[in-house]
């Protein structure tokens, strides 16, 4: 068990204790009721790859699986994902740092620019094709919708999670 | 945000308590996390739902009607009110998949948002919403813009939703914020229509009387040719004036009634 938190600043009279599991490492920490996933994650944690592109709910590059469902960590606090099972994106690539099958196809088909929204892409991308293996082109673009992108303009995007899922992608509308 | 306690009981008895401690129910958080976030709360205690299993669920009552816990996630309903096609794709279409993971049905009729979907659903199926004190009827509890029959304290906790004939929930939706810019949510019973509107009016979700006594009559959506809302008390804000949200009512009525199944 590891003790976190040490570098936040936080105040000893609202603090919580939680336990979690983070990419199948138990962790456990000191936060406050008002402490985020997303801080707990990356200040406390230092897994710096969640990102936070808004802090309002709105951009998803902030995207996490809790107990296998997709979540914004900016948006839930931590004490809240007590016990839970949480994924973020250093787990995703094998331990010797092989590409999973998703990141892999955003490489291929450069499905990123500067890679901020990268991370929640990826996770987005990752929950979708847990529960729907061989979506259309559609399901994938609606299940992006709270997942905000400046670069790339998604028609990327949208191929490489259409190849992650072993499909040909037909050519895209504005090519 | 200001500091604030959570609290995060595991039974309903414990958070009706802690409620008369004083403190705000905390469920999805996907309206009162960024609230708190702009300092708009300072709520001193947050009492969490989400660690209730009594407060989730879908199931069937005995009257055929489809009740909802109230800390069910709006991703649990669009999965399981299947017995309610109308109102389990309204809650598949509320904002984007984590938003769904998170908030909750209790959360959205509670907060009472003018452009929310659920509140649609409850006023135009004629829902009964249940709390830790009472029941209380979805004519009764929407009582204006953010503004419910809900006292300090009490906890929504289950919703009742007679199952129409057919309905359909129409949604013009507001690119930016995935809300409702307005939406329609019709229902047909064998006692008549019941048509309610979000999103358009400063007075929050309301029932479109004109456009029930059409329907009723006839079940088509030519029964509302002709039928004007008075733009008078719409919303008008950047994403559409008064007239225009007027005029959606309509539109977004007719493509209700050709899709009510
Ligand atoms: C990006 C985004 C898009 C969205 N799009 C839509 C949309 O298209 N349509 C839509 O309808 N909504 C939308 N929402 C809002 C979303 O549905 C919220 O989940 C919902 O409005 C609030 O539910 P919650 O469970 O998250 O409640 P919370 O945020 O936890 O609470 C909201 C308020 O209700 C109170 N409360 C919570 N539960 C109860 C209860 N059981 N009893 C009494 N009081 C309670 C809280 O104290 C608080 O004041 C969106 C939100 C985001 C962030
Ligand atoms: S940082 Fe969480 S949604 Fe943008
Ligand atoms: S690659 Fe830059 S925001 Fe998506």
């Amino acid at each position: 068990m590891l003790r976190l938190m040490a570098s936040m600043r936080f105040r000893e009279d609202f603090h919580v204790r939680v336990s979690m599991t983070v990419n199948g490492r138990n962790v456990s920490g000191e936060v406050e009721g008002r402490t985020l996933l997303v801080e707990f994650l990356r200040e406390g944690l230092h897994l710096t790859g969640t990102h936070v592109g808004c802090d309002t709910s709105q951009c998803g590059a902030c995207t996490v699986h809790v107990d296998g469902m997709q979540v914004k960590a900016c948006s839930m606090f931590a004490a809240e994902a007590d016990g839970a099972q949480v994924a973020t994106i250093e787990g995703v690539a094998a331990n010797d740092g092989t590409l999973s099958a998703i990141q892999q196809a955003f490489q291929d088909h450069h499905g990123l620019q500067c890679g901020f929204c990268t991370p929640g892409m990826v996770m987005a991308a990752a929950s979708l094709l847990k529960a729907n293996p061989k979506p259309t082109e559609h399901e994938v673009r609606e299940h992006l919708e709270g997942n905000i992108c400046r670069c790339t303009g998604y028609h990327n995007i949208v191929k490489a999670i259409m190849a992650a899922s072993g499909q040909e992608m037909p050519a895209l509308a504005a090519e | 945000m200001y500091a604030f306690d959570l609290e995060r009981p595991t039974t309903l008895d414990a958070a009706v308590k802690a409620m008369a401690a004083g403190g705000q129910p905390l469920s999805g958080g996907q309206t009162l996390i960024p609230t708190l976030k702009a300092r708009l709360a300072d709520p001193g205690k947050l009492i969490s739902l989400h660690s209730i299993p009594e407060l989730k669920g879908v199931s069937t009552d005995a009257e055929g009607r489809i009740c909802i816990k109230g800390a069910t996630t709006h991703g649990t309903v669009a999965a399981e009110a299947v017995a309610y096609p109308a109102l389990a794709h309204l809650a598949a279409r509320i904002g984007d998949p984590a938003v769904r993971t998170r908030g909750t049905i209790g959360g959205s009729l509670a907060n009472n948002d003018p452009s929310a979907c659920y509140p649609a659903a409850a006023l135009g199926s004629g829902a009964t919403i249940c709390t830790d004190r009472r029941e209380i009827a979805a004519d009764d509890y929407f009582q204006g813009m953010f503004a419910t029959a809900l006292e300090d304290g009490e906890i929504v906790t289950e919703v009742k939703f007679p199952v129409p004939q057919v309905a359909a929930y129409e949604k013009f939706i507001q690119p930016a914020s995935r809300f409702p810019l307005v939406a329609v949510f019709v229902a047909k019973f064998a006692d008549g229509v019941r048509v309610a509107i979000t999103g358009a009016s400063e007075t929050g979700v309301f029932r479109w009387a004109e456009a029930e006594a059409a329907l009723s009559a006839r079940f088509e959506a030519s029964a509302l040719d002709g039928l004007a809302m008075d733009p008078d008390h719409m919303i008008a804000d950047l994403h559409g004036d008064k007239a225009y949200r007027a005029h959606l009512c309509g539109v977004m009525a007719k493509r209700a009634v050709m899709h009510a199944a």
